[in-house]
């Protein structure tokens, strides 16, 4: 399959995949149920990526990312307040808007890992491999190490069971995958609460993650599907596209040491930033800076489909940009 | 990490999981609410409304020696060794046999200790039945003055408050099930089966008698109910509870924790309800609790009334992940026992800013 092939799919894909054909999307579960639509895009994909189980693809290698898609948001970072594009509910608006970023000087946060539906959309480095029984040469295990905040991830590949519920829950979560034709399924569940979006907007520990890596050639994609029964009231849907490195990076690019320290002399042990409900000191910056309704600004589902341009150009009819001053 | 060591994410190990969820959370509840009561209550309440036949136990490797047994009370820690076994909470008294049945599975010593993390009913109900199932080493005038009954039953170490709770409970527990050796300064240490235990009193937290249990070697911190994965923490004013004190104590259990480095793992965490966590879970829930106290903290200042609080949903971005709106312990009286408490601790100022009401929120 080209590479413009695959384009076109995903395009597609996404396309579907965000389309409001069902008037309710019921939540996704792991393992099972849910988005009739999403299922639909992800069958299509691997009608096209299918192939004999016989050669399956080889994704071991290094793999460096590519942040032309949300670029804003994966390499500068996000607004304050700018919630646009996530099925949110009100809860996870009130923990986005008391978040002060203040937060991240408190020595016991400072080396914050992001979890693993939020880690590969950052700069990083990756390395995947596989791990095989010596003895048969079975695949037990897709390793997957991420440079930052050095996680080194395990997908079991043997068939175990997730673990129950009282086991511990870490960063990367507990993994299992599998091969539907060449496109490899992750399914995590036990992770800890990380962010969805790095403006306070949280995701929570009940989440459930699901991954769809497809190979083309030397370029991998890699479209993760977000279920918060917490946080979301919709999957939230995302994708990255990482490019195979034909030679190794030196040792240290794969290192990330972080080491807490006391950064603010007068910080009493135990405060914890925040604002109070309502009174966030940067409340309507994001809107005003860009132009845009605050309905758009507050995020929720109806901002991740292509309708909502619509709502949005209405507003703009209504309220014109203002002239920049000095012209 | 080998195959065979990765069962479960984390440091701890699955070893069993077939745990109703829903028996646990009923019993729980029906635990709570008789703590708020009398603990008494709890264990009669509870047992004549649970099932405990159902209930199945689910025991994690925590490290080491040290293992997180589940069931429908409190959680239990157990830790086994050559000298013997020690047990922290004892869960309902009608899952005693079903907890014996656990520790035999991990050891074949005999219990020496039992350690009560509190009074309530959830976590102490096991102790007159685990306690006779074990042996204290005694000798010398001890068993010279008492007999050999000096060495029939396990010892009960507890915080003298939680003892001086649960001897006023009404109808009275069996002398049987009431802590034996009691300490009332800050710490006790012991150091058993090689490990170095400190206990730590958390006072005006929980209760006024809860202890924090650190095993030092195998660095896995058991807290009781000063810290749970499941609820909004129960402020049991009624025993003694404040919610300063609470989260003075969830900033003790972070003092203790060291992660690994890669900032997971490294000391566990024992709950007293809920999964087993590590420091960052602590964290989340510590930076939860500060936020909805300092909201709550901030609204009295400015002089609102309760349902003026109310109002505002100062836990709106925490409750579909620890509200309830029934049961023994709802949301809101979660922020009635806070506010009534900083009510009494930060009367609202006589007159107020604009500035000064910023500053303060902002902080």
């Amino acid at each position: 399959m080209t590479g413009a092939a695959l384009r076109s799919a995903l395009v597609r894909l996404k396309a579907s995949a965000f389309a409001r054909s069902a008037p309710a999307r019921p939540r996704r579960s792991l393992g099972g149920g849910g988005d009739t639509t999403w299922a639909a895009a992800v069958a299509m994909l691997s009608l096209i990526a299918a192939s004999p189980a016989a050669a399956q693809v080889e994704l071991s290698g290094v793999w460096q990312p590519r942040y032309h898609e949300d670029m804003p948001e994966r390499i500068p970072g996000p607004e304050l307040r700018d919630y646009l594009g996530l099925p949110i509910n009100d809860s996870a608006r009130q923990f986005g808007d008391s978040w002060d970023p203040s937060r991240i000087t408190l020595p016991e946060e400072q080396c914050r890992v992001h979890v693993s539906p939020y880690i590969l959309r950052g700069p990083l480095n990756l390395r995947i491999w596989v791990e095989k029984d010596p003895k048969t040469q079975d695949v037990l295990a897709i390793k997957m190490y991420s440079s930052t905040y050095e996680q080194t991830r395990t997908i079991w590949m043997d068939g175990r069971p997730h673990p129950g519920p009282n086991a511990p829950h870490t960063w990367m979560g507990f993994s299992t995958g599998r091969w539907d034709g060449d496109m490899f399924i992750v399914e995590t569940s036990h992770l800890k609460q990380g962010w969805i979006r790095r403006n306070g907007i949280a995701m929570s520990d009940r989440a459930t993650y699901t991954e769809y890596l497809v190979l083309n050639g030397d370029m991998l994609t890699h479209i993760g599907v977000l279920v918060d029964p917490v946080f979301l009231t919709e999957p939230l849907v995302r994708s990255e596209e990482f490019i195979r490195s034909q030679r190794d990076l030196p040792a240290q690019t794969w290192l990330w040491v972080c080491e807490p320290v006391v950064e603010i002399a007068t910080q009493t042990e135990g405060d914890v930033p925040a604002y109070l409900p309502g009174e966030h000191p940067f409340k309507g910056e994001f809107e005003t800076k860009h132009h845009l309704p605050e309905f758009a600004a507050r995020g929720g589902a109806e901002t991740m489909y292509p309708e909502f341009k619509e709502r949005v150009r209405e507003w703009l009819l209504k309220n014109p940009r203002p002239p920049a001053k000095g012209k | 990490m080998a195959p065979e060591e990765s069962a479960a994410p984390g440091k701890g190990k699955v070893m069993r999981h077939v745990f109703p969820r829903t028996i646990r959370l009923a019993a729980v509840a029906a635990a709570v609410i008789a703590g708020a009561a009398g603990a008494a209550a709890t264990r009669a309440g509870a047992q004549q409304t649970q099932n405990f036949d159902a209930v199945q136990l689910d025991i994690q490797q925590v490290s080491g020696n040290v293992y997180m047994v589940v069931g429908a009370g409190g959680n239990t820690t157990v830790l086994t060794g050559p000298e013997g076994v020690m047990v922290v909470d004892t869960q309902f008294a009608p899952l005693s046999g079903k907890i014996l049945d656990a520790i035999r599975k991990l050891s074949d010593q005999p219990i020496r200790w039992i350690v009560n993390t509190h009074m309530h009913g959830d976590h102490t109900g096991g102790n007159e039945a685990i306690a006779k199932a074990g042996r204290t080493r005694a000798g010398g005038n001890v068993v010279g003055d008492i007999g050999a009954a000096a060495t029939d039953t396990a010892r009960i170490i507890a915080h003298e408050k939680a003892l001086n709770r649960m001897v006023m409970l009404d109808p009275p527990l069996p002398s049987a099930a009431l802590p034996t050796d009691t300490f009332f300064n800050a710490r006790k240490d012991l150091l058993f089966n090689g490990e170095a235990i400190q206990m730590f009193h958390q006072p005006a937290a929980h209760t006024d008698g809860d202890l924090l249990i650190h095993f030092r070697r195998a660095d896995v911190v058991s807290t009781g109910d000063l810290f749970t994965t499941t609820m909004y923490p129960f402020i049991d004013q009624a025993n003694g509870g404040t919610i300063d004190g609470y989260i003075k104590a969830l900033n003790n259990i972070l003092a203790i924790t060291v992660p690994s480095n890669v900032n997971e793992g490294g000391t566990m965490v024992i709950p007293g309800h809920g999964r087993l966590s590590d420091e960052q879970d602590v964290v989340e829930y510590r930076d939860m609790v500060t936020i909805v106290r300092d909201r709550i903290r901030e609204y009295v200042m400015r002089g609102m009334t309760l349902d003026q609080v109310k109002a505002r949903k100062p836990t709106l971005d925490f409750d579909p992940r620890y509200a309830n709106d029934t049961g023994f312990w709802t949301t809101s009286m979660f922020i009635e026992v806070i506010y009534k408490q900083m009510l009494a601790a930060h009367p609202p100022a006589k007159t107020t800013t604009p500035a000064a009401q910023q500053k303060r929120g902002n902080k």
